[in-house]
């Protein structure tokens, strides 16, 4: 029971980080591998938010979830700023040549590289830019885990057979359905949506029915990267700390979840974010050391890759609902 | 367009292939042992001031055999490959496995291993994945990589992520010293002295310059062979089979037969670059093999010219030589480094060296527009 709600906050997480990874595969068939630093970025954005309004444990209810709001609201603004970023450095000249998706690829493992090293060395840029005492306690220790201080009394809210629900659960799976539930939505209902579903299913198509595609592969990023914001958040609610690099693996969790549940699909994304996180909770039930969870998610990628090369629940951005 | 079209200037293959071919035979020589002295010659310029030449030399011929292991998988066949780091994992914990942590195997016959079980491991991961395709293989092999490196994480049998240390050094033969050049200025001496550390063929700690003669000989060997492979009926199935699978299965090729020999001769060059790597650091451990460092054999690939074997080993000397040379920069380097992909990426997709066919395929652009412009010529 405790394994399942794990598995499930985690699979959340995993499914709110997939998202980008989906949509951006779903418009322009492309790996977005610079999306791991879209989070990390989302998930310092928090922590310096709640550096800036100094946040600390055992605050008042309210208090203490409107803090949380701001850190959302952060993470949301930087994630979805620096996905728009990667769009317009890493691929905006590349589409716009046509160039091979292998080359896209590349060009995102440079924008990755970069993101992730300028958050590593920001107390050397600091030092550069003679901000270094005015910016302290957002720069020291680029390279250290950074703390982030969740103002939210970490307690106990339900019990079910016996098996305790800690509020930070509970809040992380409810805010990660929540988030879920309004992009499918958008996606299926609003006028934007009906760009974005229109270019992933016939971009010349959709060119020739007026829809401005550059636009549509901004809202895309701009939508992949508010998502990463607010898994960054979850994340640090669940986690606690963030680093500079800690996108990367995450990163390839995330991306695996996509693919589990068929790239391209959005509640796909919910589906393989949720199998994977639990997957990798019940390993443990298995006799296997928590340390084997990562081999073992991977592992499952490849069965059922082999079996439904399309995911579990196929590749349809456009075709669903369309 | 009346007047008549001038004979397009002679490429420089062209011009290279029109040469007799004793003189071709000489230049290759000449360059080759250009690059098996170039560790004496310790160039100004060139030469790295803040880490020793020879050993920067032997790290940038490592990742240029890596790069010749991954064109043939990505660039002749056209499979993405992220977990090809996972090869190299396999062939560099063979050696330490069975050399040093659980076995006194003679350092031949673990290379020999090494190979053959790199090879087989391609075979195993193949068989079962490459019926997916294109982005798909490409994450299954990147859960590969990790698969691998995981696996070596958290095995104890392969010491966990304590690794391996004392991996057999190559047999040494210690016959006598080399003589490098010292620069004073513009002015060289050759040095005999204390300066002639390099004993011929004696793989010890410091000295680095034997691994690299080692690797250039085994790039050397791989190139002939790559050569061969690729000019042969192999080679215009892999083509085949990279520009229109369809097409390729229809025309009677079996793709898949000839997807899968691509992947274990990746893995085959891949398996054996790890176990170089090993037998030179002498220690290796699971963080050896992140997937950074497939990335960085991919960007080799692709910033070289991907389906080019000169394109892969240029890519593998960029990607391993520029953070060395400029250590100056030492903490900003991987910012350097990106930005570079990114600059290549968006200025150069075509990679430095593009394959021929694309060159062949652009001069046969220019010639079909030359002939239409006659055409149009002669009617008017």
């Amino acid at each position: 029971m405790n394994l399942t709600f794990t598995g499930l906050v985690v699979g959340a997480i995993y499914a709110l980080f997939a998202l980008g990874y989906t949509l951006v595969y779903g418009v322009l068939r492309l790996i977005n591998f610079a999306h791991s630093e879209v989070f990390m970025w989302g998930s310092f954005g928090a922590v310096w938010a709640m550096t800036l309004l100094g946040a600390r444990t055992g605050m008042s209810w309210p208090a203490a979830i409107g803090l949380l709001l701001v850190a959302l609201v952060a993470a949301m603004a930087v994630s979805g700023g620096v996905a728009l970023v990667v769009e317009r450095i890493a691929y905006r000249r590349l589409r716009e040549k046509n160039a091979p998706p292998l080359v896209a690829l590349i060009s995102a493992i440079g924008a990755s590289f970069m993101l992730s090293e300028i958050m590593g060395l920001r107390d050397r840029i600091a030092g550069w830019l003679n901000l270094d005492t005015v910016l302290a306690p957002y720069v020291r220790q680029a390279r250290e885990n950074t703390a982030f201080v969740n103002p939210l009394p970490n307690v106990q809210v339900l019990e079910v057979a016996g098996f305790q629900i800690r509020s930070n659960q509970l809040i992380v799976l409810v805010a990660a359905i929540l988030m879920m539930v309004a992009l499918d939505q958008f996606v299926s209902r609003s006028r934007l949506g009906r760009g974005v579903r229109a270019v992933s299913q016939n971009p010349e198509a959709a060119a020739l029915m007026g829809v401005n595609q550059k636009r549509v592969v901004q809202l895309t990023f701009f939508i992949g990267g508010l998502m990463a914001g607010a898994a960054a958040l979850l994340y640090l609610v669940h986690i606690g700390v963030t680093r500079y690099n800690v996108g990367f693996v995450l990163g390839i969790k995330a991306f695996t979840a996509a693919v589990l549940g068929g790239i391209g699909n959005i509640r796909g994304a919910l589906v393989g974010g949720l199998v994977l996180g639990l997957v990798e909770n019940y390993a443990t039930l298995l006799g296997l050391a928590s340390s084997w969870k990562d081999v073992v998610s991977f592992l499952l990628l490849v069965v059922v890759l082999l079996f439904r090369p399309t995911g579990i629940l196929g590749e349809s951005l456009g075709k669903a609902r369309a | 367009m009346s007047t008549a079209t001038t004979p397009a200037k002679p490429t420089f293959a062209e011009r290279w292939t029109a040469l007799p071919k004793p003189v071709q035979i000489v230049v290759w020589t000449l360059i080759a042992l250009f690059f098996f002295v170039l560790p004496l010659l310790n160039l100004p310029i060139i030469s790295t001031e803040d880490a020793e030449f020879g050993a920067v030399l032997a790290t940038v011929a490592n990742y240029a055999l890596v790069a010749l292991g991954l064109n043939i998988v990505l660039g002749y066949a056209g499979l993405l490959d992220l977990g090809y780091v996972g090869f190299y994992a396999i062939g560099a914990y063979t050696v330490g496995v069975f050399g040093s942590l659980h076995g006194q195997v003679p350092w031949f016959v673990l290379i020999v291993m090494a190979v053959t079980i790199s090879t087989a491991s391609g075979l195993l991961l193949g068989a079962p994945t490459l019926r997916v395709r294109g982005d798909y293989l490409a994450i299954v092999t990147l859960g590969f990589g990790e698969i691998i490196r995981l696996t070596a994480l958290n095995t104890e049998w392969l010491n966990g992520a304590r690794g391996i240390t004392g991996i057999p050094r190559p047999p040494s033969r210690e016959l006598f010293g080399v003589p490098s050049l010292v620069w004073d200025g513009a002015v060289a001496k050759v040095d005999l002295g204390q300066g002639a550390r390099s004993i011929f063929l004696k793989f010890g700690l410091l000295d680095a310059v034997p691994y690299y003669w080692l690797a250039l000989i085994v790039i050397i060997l791989v190139l002939i062979a790559d050569r061969l492979l690729q000019n042969s009926r192999v080679g215009r199935a892999w083509e085949a089979t990279r520009e229109d699978e369809e097409a390729a299965e229809l025309n009677g090729v079996p793709t898949f037969r000839f997807k899968l020999l691509a992947f274990a001769m990746g893995a085959f060059v891949g398996g054996l670059s790890g176990a170089l790597y090993a037998s030179r650091v002498g220690a290796i451990n699971p963080d050896s093999f992140m997937i950074q460092l497939s990335m960085m054999f991919l960007a080799a690939v692709v910033i070289g010219g991907q389906g080019n074997r000169w394109g892969a080993i240029v890519g593998g000397v960029v990607v391993a030589y520029l953070p060395e040379r400029f250590r100056e920069f030492a903490d900003f380097r991987i910012v350097v480094f990106g930005l570079l992909l990114l600059l290549l990426a968006n200025f150069r997709p075509q990679g430095l060296l593009p394959p021929r066919r694309a060159r062949r395929a652009q001069r046969a652009d220019v010639a079909t527009k030359e002939l239409e412009g006659t055409e149009e010529g002669a009617r008017a």
